[in-house]
């Protein structure tokens, strides 16, 4: 016993050193380079397209289902043979193909489903050209400039995505 | 390109950036761990915390190094949240409650990570600095500390000297992980993952929180940690925002596992016995990889759970890595996951956490098991087994069995003891065998010192959150102690010398039993458990 105390204090102590340089100088160095010109804004976010949160409107693209609980991030966590989460995806699809005036059997797996962190920016190209009429006809915008606005904002290199954040953005700049 | 391939070229790369870093980082480890001198940093360290760095210590001094260290962090991180509303950066979140800062100190001292807690509304960036974040760091190095005394226990001979824990510890931390973990964050921020001390960003009119992100991700997949600096953990675009990122923090969560296979073969002075280790661990670990990724793009609801810009492979990938090592970080919901996938996750704990495993915690749980199977192969040819010229004993093989067997006891414990709850049934989110997989994998990962969840379960209760602690503790220390106690013993030993009748250690033999040995132990085990859970729901 008089060993682990003798060792716990030595334990105290090099821990009040760690602290010092691990838990103020390391994250305050990593801080002090993110202020350099061409990281700050990344750094913090700023006019960023990197989440993506609900838009009021017909006029925009609607991103996926979210379980999140605003500002924290989250999802469902439910299981695939969860028969009242099965229900509630159900819906989802039936309103999605009602919004849209398609067939349910057109709605996109990404439409129906939450995402891990509740703010995926991204949506499938299919759910995008699935919204474009819909999107053309609220905004105003000929149909083939929505188009574009959607090919302009699809990016990825193993992965194929639109990024709705900033394709709102775009909708938003051409009705001005 | 179709998802197959992608998911492929994907592998490709992380595979080759390990094989790029695999020479120079074992390398430079074998060398941080046998270096005679002290830099200026680290005295100036050994000199304020008083500790003569040149004094080797026994197994057992070394082994109240580690409890004493370990202990003082979980008062010091207990009393931190504690008292949180008096520090700065607290954006008024409050003092942590009792039960789950007892439960988030021994998590992220044990290395596990395990988070009964949505960071968001619960901790402030203090807190995530001066507690977590150091843990993230030291827990690390204690890993890597009790992994070097185990491999001196192999090389040394007729002594009962072991090396000194401080310096292994402090080495680790400054040599190894600081620099990288520096460089990643960089890197990471470069890539879009933040950095901020504000509370949260304006995003088209609402707010979501952010934090100083980079600097924890780098050291919390690099030092297996995985507890998330937000709610999704890497799954939220602040802590991985893109492809790249994303292969970045595999490699991470990789990187020092499987270069330690090289650091082993240094230091005993045959690379091979690192290398047929790492066939081990690697074969296990892309096999299990198949089953995940297979059985996640068959899903009923393959994307629920799941970022789109990662896709069904870059989530499997993660999620193989992650439960592969103790780092337990995630970037698709694991709860989501069908039986057979989910149920991949699960056996990857449940394999031990040695493919390739945590940071030291891999090295010296395969080198325990490597004891096991030698034993087992001692048996069938009714010869006393050596391994590394070390003969293996009933002392040695006892320390190897309790520290196998301390994870099982107290994961099978716990969450049979939870099963049969009332109070558990309000805790679960999903109905039927899903529901006992999310109790089953709640107590794996903490016993394993995970940290990754069936996030659904909500673990916030008395029990939960004292018997999963303890869980922790019991996973965490059983094994350091009994790997300690074998280290010494070993090191006792004189080298016995090669003969014929020695059984090679560096083919494909050794490499299947050790496989075997892996994969019957969890088997064996577990099975009963299993088909209850992620196995009567894959039948579904």
């Amino acid at each position: 016993m008089d060993n682990f105390a003798k060792q716990s204090w030595a334990g105290l102590r090099i821990l009040l050193a760690f602290t010092v340089l691990l838990g103020v100088l390391y994250p305050l160095a990593v801080w002090g380079v993110s202020r350099l010109p061409g990281l700050h804004a990344r750094a913090e976010a700023r006019d960023t397209a990197l989440v993506a949160v609900p838009r009021e409107g017909e006029r925009y693209f609607a991103p996926r289902p979210s379980a999140a609980t605003l500002p924290a991030s989250g999802g469902s966590n439910k299981g695939e043979l969860n028969e009242d989460y099965t229900r509630v995806v159900a819906e989802r699809r039936a309103a999605v193909a009602h919004r849209e005036g398609v067939g349910e059997d057109r709605v996109p797996q990404d439409a129906v489903t939450a995402s891990a962190s509740g703010l995926d920016p991204h949506i499938s190209p299919e759910y995008a050209a699935l919204q474009v009429p819909r999107v053309a006809r609220a905004s105003g915008l000929p149909v083939e400039q929505v188009r574009a606005l959607v090919a302009a904002h699809t990016h990825g290199t193993f992965t194929t995505t639109v990024n709705v954040t900033a394709l709102n953005r775009a909708i938003d700049a051409a009705g001005r | 390109m179709s998802p197959l391939v992608a998911g492929l070229v994907q592998v490709g790369i992380v595979f080759a950036a390990l094989a790029v870093a695999y020479r120079p980082l074992g390398d430079h480890m074998a060398r941080v761990f046998r270096a005679e001198s002290h830099t200026k940093l680290e005295k100036a360290v050994y000199r304020f915390a008083r500790i003569d760095p040149d004094a080797e210590q026994k197994w057992s001094t070394y082994a109240y190094g580690v409890l004493g260290f370990s202990f003082a962090g979980i008062v010091v991180l207990y009393l931190v949240q504690r008292v949180q509303s008096v520090l700065p950066f607290d954006f008024g979140r409050g003092n942590v409650q009792p039960g789950m800062a007892f439960n988030t100190a021994v998590s992220f001292v044990t290395n596990t990570n395990w988070q009964s807690y949505v960071p968001e509304a619960v901790l402030g960036h203090a807190v995530q600095m001066i507690g977590l974040t150091v843990q993230n760091f030291v827990s690390a190095a204690v890993g890597l500390a009790v992994a070097t005394a185990l491999v001196r226990g192999f090389t040394r001979s007729r002594t009962d000297r072991l090396g000194n824990f401080w310096v292994d510890l402090t080495r680790g931390t400054v040599r190894i992980l600081l620099p990288i973990a520096f460089v990643g964050a960089i890197v990471l921020i470069a890539f879009g993952v933040t950095m901020s001390l504000k509370s949260g960003v304006d995003v088209d009119g609402q707010i979501v929180a952010n934090a100083p992100v980079a600097s924890q991700e780098a050291i919390k997949e690099l030092g297996t940690n995985g507890g998330g600096v937000l709610n999704a953990n890497s799954a939220h675009p602040f802590e991985n925002p893109g492809e790249w990122t994303n292969l970045i923090e595999i490699f991470l969560i990789l990187l020092v596992p499987v270069s330690l296979t090289r650091t082993f073969g240094r230091l005993v002075g045959d690379r091979k016995q690192g290398y047929v280790l790492l066939g081990v661990m690697g074969v296990i670990w892309t096999a299990m990889l198949a089953v995940i990724w297979t059985a996640e793009a068959n899903g009923l609801r393959p994307l629920e759970g799941k970022e789109l810009r990662f896709g069904v492979p870059g989530s499997a990938i993660f999620a193989d890595a992650t439960t592969g090592t103790s780092t337990g970080a995630v970037n698709s919901l694991h709860d989501s996951y069908t039986g057979l996938g989910g149920g991949a996750a699960l056996l990857n704990m449940l394999f031990g956490e040695m493919t390739p495993g945590g940071v030291g915690t891999g090295l010296y749980s395969i080198l325990v098991m490597a004891v096991i199977a030698m034993f087992l192969a001692g048996l069938m040819v009714g010869r006393t087994p050596e391994y590394l010229g070390k003969k293996l004993g009933r002392k040695e093989v006892t320390a190897a069995a309790v520290s196998i067997l301390a994870m099982p006891a107290v994961l099978l414990a716990g969450a049979g003891v939870a099963a049969v709850l009332p109070s558990t049934r309000a805790a679960l989110n999903n109905p039927g065998a899903h529901g006992l997989t999310e109790i089953l994998y709640a107590y794996a990962s903490a016993s394993n010192n995970n940290g990754s969840a069936f996030a659904g379960i909500t673990v916030t209760n008395d029990w939960f959150q004292s018997s999963l602690g303890l869980c922790m503790l019991f996973g965490r220390f059983v094994p350091i102690i009994a790997v300690l106690a074998l280290a010494g013993s070993l090191a006792a030993q004189r080298k016995v010398p090669v003969t014929a009748g020695t059984l090679p250690t560096t083919g494909p033999l050794f490499a299947s039993l050790l496989t075997g040995a892996v994969v019957l132990v969890a088997a064996l085990t577990f099975v009963p458990a299993l088909a209850l859970g992620p196995i009567a729901e894959a039948l579904q």
